[in-house]
Formats: C-alpha cells, structure tokens, sequence
C-alpha cells in the first residue's frame, strides 16, 4: 500500500473544507 | 519514502495527503512554505479542514515515531474541534502502542487535559501528574503539568 499523494495542493485543502477531513500536507526535497 | 504500510494505512483512513515537492512545484513550494512557515524538508504539516495548522513534524522520524505524532496530531485535530473523547483515544493510543516514543509524554499531557475538558472534573489534571511523574518524571511535559500538583 503506498500514499495516495495529490499534487494540487488547493484543491486538496478545497476538498477538505468540503468533506471535513484534515489535509496532511508534506513538503518534500526527495527524488519524485 | 514512508514504504511502512501503517503509515500509508492511517495516512490513508485519516487524512487527504498532499505534498509539495520543493524543486519540483517550486511555486507552490514558495506560496505554501509562506504560508505556514515552513522553511525546511521534510516537513509534515497536518491541517484541519479550515485549512488551519494543527500539527507539525519536522525532519525525518523513524516508522514507530512518526506514527505516535501522527496519533498525536490526530488527537490534537479532534481537541481542537471540541471532539474530547475522540481526542482522549488518539492520546492514549500514543501511549498504548508507542509508550517509549518522544510523543508519548506530551500525549500523556493532553490526555488528561482531553479528560478534564470533556468531564470538567479537575481530579483528572492530578491523575495526569502523577502518570507523567511516574512514568515520564525527566520531560518538559511533566513540569509543564507540575502545577497541577495539589
């Protein structure tokens, strides 16, 4: 199982504030 | 990186995970390090939906570490929405399946906070000294607690 990252990061918080659900936002310096 | 299957599991039930890839997204990386206040990677924010910050990880940690702050940012996530009970669980969860962790005694705090806010009982905050006495006696979470003692 790996993390299903999204890379739009203003529609992930957008999506959150819409569900209810808290973002966990990563900001990553490692290889994509 | 987090190959652990129990962070892609909690990550994955808990949270909507997104990430900013420093070079990659370097405008973003700009737009939402000001944002929060995050000048260094990895840097793990956890936001509620409002889009305020509740909880921050920075640096690497360890599979086991990293869980426990994850519990501990998911209590706090709850605490802050007035969600106590819920709170309460992800604390002692902390505590329960991570109890050597660096998170455990600021969960072990928060606990009894959790149960006095949702129980308005004050025994509680000196229930939670004496834990973090006896079982976290050297941290700052348990002289933050000292002025509980009664």
């Amino acid at each position: 199982m790996e993390i299903a990252w999204r890379h739009d990061t203003d529609k992930a918080l957008a999506d959150a504030k819409a569900n209810g659900k808290p973002v966990l936002l990563d900001f990553s310096a490692a290889p994509m | 990186m987090w190959p652990d299957f129990r962070v892609a599991a909690l990550v994955d039930k808990h949270f909507i995970p997104a990430r900013v890839h420093v070079k990659e997204q370097a405008d973003d990386y700009r737009r939402y390090a000001e944002r929060y206040g995050a000048s260094w990677t990895p840097t793990t924010l956890l936001i509620d939906p409002a889009g305020l910050e509740r909880h921050r990880i920075e640096g690497f940690l360890p599979a086991d570490e990293f869980l426990a702050q994850l519990h501990l940012g998911l209590g706090h996530l709850a605490f802050e929405a007035h969600r106590f009970d819920d709170a309460e669980s992800h604390f002692e969860e902390v505590l329960r399946r991570f109890p050597d962790s660096d998170a455990a005694p600021e969960a072990q705090y928060w606990t009894g906070v959790a149960k006095y806010k949702a129980s308005g009982d004050p025994k509680e905050l000196g229930a939670t000294v004496r834990a973090l006495e006896s079982s976290y006696g050297g941290s700052v979470w348990a002289k933050k607690a000292s002025v509980w003692k009664r």
